[in-house]
């Protein structure tokens, strides 16, 4: 158990950052030019509300103080109030939580599979004209803007086939596997080529490790040797490359959202940033990063599991 | 499933000389991949500065006759619905573009370079300091931040340079800082010192030069990076604003008549993906040829 200490530590060393992502998020909202709580409040609040908001966030208070406000009605899920929705923005925020894990999810899904196969056609026919292709989808396909590859899967999946629903969540779990089905292709074709890249690279350098020679010299079957030796040993850089890009994934979700109309959260904090819903912007930046860091924990842990050398 | 793929090729042979590709022509195949990459980035600098004689019509002049024409003789890639001509509006575009590529990367990489050599090199608090402010912005996610930061300031270019300058400066300062934490220990950094050269001469003049490569190599890709970035947001509607001839701003333009005409989102697409595609090869060409990875 003495390689799964970290567990416990690690959790301390992310203090820190999440010290300075709360203040990073406090400051994105000082800078705002205007009365915080006119902005907070909208402009036809009443006077008695106005003095109440200015007292719970301790904004006659130096900026010290008001920090400390911050904080403690943070812990406690106080996160102000939407003057779009007029609601708590923790409840504006959490109603949209679930699209977002959805198509997360599915993109993810979709991309394993994608780089997957793609990664291992190549490496089998190294040099050869699957290779080549899969090589020139990566080199093209990194260029390729994914809101626009969207628009271009719904011109021709949506509009001219009409296979896929233009935009949407659906109702149901397969009603959401079908609206979702684009948007998450959307960001698996965008994901897929940076993944597929690493894992070809990867498992041709593998292939010809020494272990590898000495299991054929065993005489065990090429199949067997690829699964649990060389796809078993590839498969941990481009999981680690997967955790780097998770705060890529993200970033592709608030797009690709947009461009579908998903009711998640990244559509929700751009139609928030074109309302001047302040606090609601605050919010999903919040969550963002909390998901980036705690993301970044599991996929060390994940990381220690597959691969007991990895020290942390 | 992958076991099958396996089977089919039977056996692999490890003494087959294809596994290890020969030095020479490898070294043959990155030039390619290098001329290749110059060329179609230098067709795109000077189609930026020939914008006004090469487009047929003036990008942003309405033609309410010709609206929704389908690419043909007269309009080459269609017009949309003001009648403006998309191809014109795709030269003129390429000069918003390149311009958000180009000083998107540029103050990153000035501001990150300083801070990758200064923290390298004193090491201590200045490092601890520097490098905990790296690590709360990664903590972040890139295109989350950006558009955070623009939201305070306002939509617009300069919003976008901005937020990119604060956001975009950690990848150089950790390639720059990994470069000078080796190269401080080498000896000709110690014979500047035993000269007794001032810091800021031995970190300009001698660490600098020394470890900016992978700096560089990075920075091309990055262009791609900050072009699909500055093209998606101009699109969500916080980058370049309309009426402005940009591409993204153009496929947001098009996407309510995607059903009717079809060429107002793709051809303006298909110009960031070539875009794209010069300074990918250009990257990974500087990459195989100065031997670093990008």
């Amino acid at each position: 158990m003495e390689r799964f200490k970290f567990v416990l530590y690690r959790p301390l060393q992310m203090i820190p950052v999440l010290f300075g992502v709360s203040v990073i998020t406090f400051i994105l909202v000082q800078m705002i030019p205007g009365d915080p709580v006119r902005i907070m409040l909208g402009s036809r609040a009443s006077a008695e509300v106005i003095a109440a908001t200015r007292a719970q966030y301790g904004l006659d208070q130096p900026l010290l103080v008001q920090y400390f406000y911050f904080i403690v009605n943070l812990l406690q899920g106080e996160m102000g109030r939407s003057i779009i929705y007029r609601a708590p923005v923790l409840e504006v925020v959490g109603e949209r939580v679930a699209p977002t894990l959805f198509l997360l999810g599915y993109a993810l899904l979709l991309s394993l599979t994608l780089t997957l196969v793609l990664a291992i056609t190549a490496a089998r026919k190294q040099g050869r004209l699957p290779d080549q292709l899969v090589r020139v989808f990566c080199t093209v396909g990194l260029g390729i803007p994914a809101f626009w590859l969207g628009i271009v899967l719904i011109i021709f999946f949506s509009v001219r086939l009409g296979w896929f629903p233009v935009s949407g969540f659906g109702q149901g779990f397969t009603g959401h596997l079908h609206h979702l089905f684009l948007p998450s292709l959307t960001i698996a074709l965008a994901l897929a080529p940076v993944l597929t890249r690493n894992l070809r690279a990867t498992l041709i350098s593998e292939n010809e490790a020494d272990y590898v020679n000495a299991a054929r010299s065993k005489g065990l079957p090429e199949s067997y040797i690829f699964r649990r030796h060389v796809l078993r040993n590839s498969l941990l850089p481009t999981l680690n490359l997967l955790g780097v890009n998770f705060a890529w994934l993200i970033g592709g979700t608030v797009v690709i959202e947009t461009v579908f109309s998903v009711p998640g959260l990244g559509s929700l904090m751009i139609s928030s940033i074109f309302a001047r819903d302040y606090l609601v912007v605050q919010g999903i930046t919040l969550v963002f990063a909390l998901a980036v860091i705690f993301t970044n924990f599991f996929v060390d842990i994940v990381s220690a599991m597959i691969d007991p050398r990895i020290k942390l | 499933m992958s076991g099958q793929i396996y089977d089919r090729n039977g056996p692999v042979d490890s003494t087959e000389p294809s596994d290890s590709m020969p030095a020479k022509p490898a070294r043959r195949r990155l030039s390619v991949t290098l001329i290749t990459g110059l060329l179609i980035t230098l067709l795109w600098l000077l189609i930026a500065l020939c914008a006004p004689w090469l487009a047929p019509y003036d990008p942003l002049a309405h033609d309410l006759t010709a609206t929704f024409q389908a690419p043909g003789a007269e309009h080459w890639l269609g017009t949309d619905n003001y009648g403006r001509d998309i191809l014109s509006r795709l030269i003129f575009g390429t000069r918003i573009d390149l311009q958000m590529g180009i000083l998107g990367v540029l103050f990153p990489f000035i501001i990150g370079n300083i801070i990758g050599v200064l923290s390298g090199y004193f090491g201590g608090l200045t490092d601890t300091v520097l490098m905990r402010l790296l690590d709360i912005t990664i903590a972040f996610p890139f295109f989350v931040l950006v558009i955070a930061i623009i939201s305070v300031l306002g939509p617009g270019l300069n919003s976008f340079y901005i937020a990119l300058a604060l956001v975009g400066w950690v990848s150089y300062a950790r390639l720059t800082r990994s470069q000078v934490l080796v190269l401080k220990h080498s000896d000709f950094i110690l014979a500047a010192r035993v000269m007794g050269y001032s810091p800021l001469r031995i970190m300009l003049r001698h660490l600098l030069p020394n470890a900016i490569t992978p700096a560089v190599v990075f920075s091309m890709t990055d262009v791609v990076l900050v072009v699909l970035l500055g093209s998606s947001l101009s699109y969500i509607g916080l980058g370049a604003q309309p009426p402005a001839a940009e591409w993204g701003v153009m496929i947001a333009e098009g996407q309510a008549f995607i059903a009717t005409a079809w060429w107002m989102c793709v051809f303006p697409g298909l110009a960031i993906v070539l875009l794209a595609l010069g300074f990918s090869l250009l990257a990974d060409g500087l990459a195989e040829r100065l031997g670093t990875k990008a």
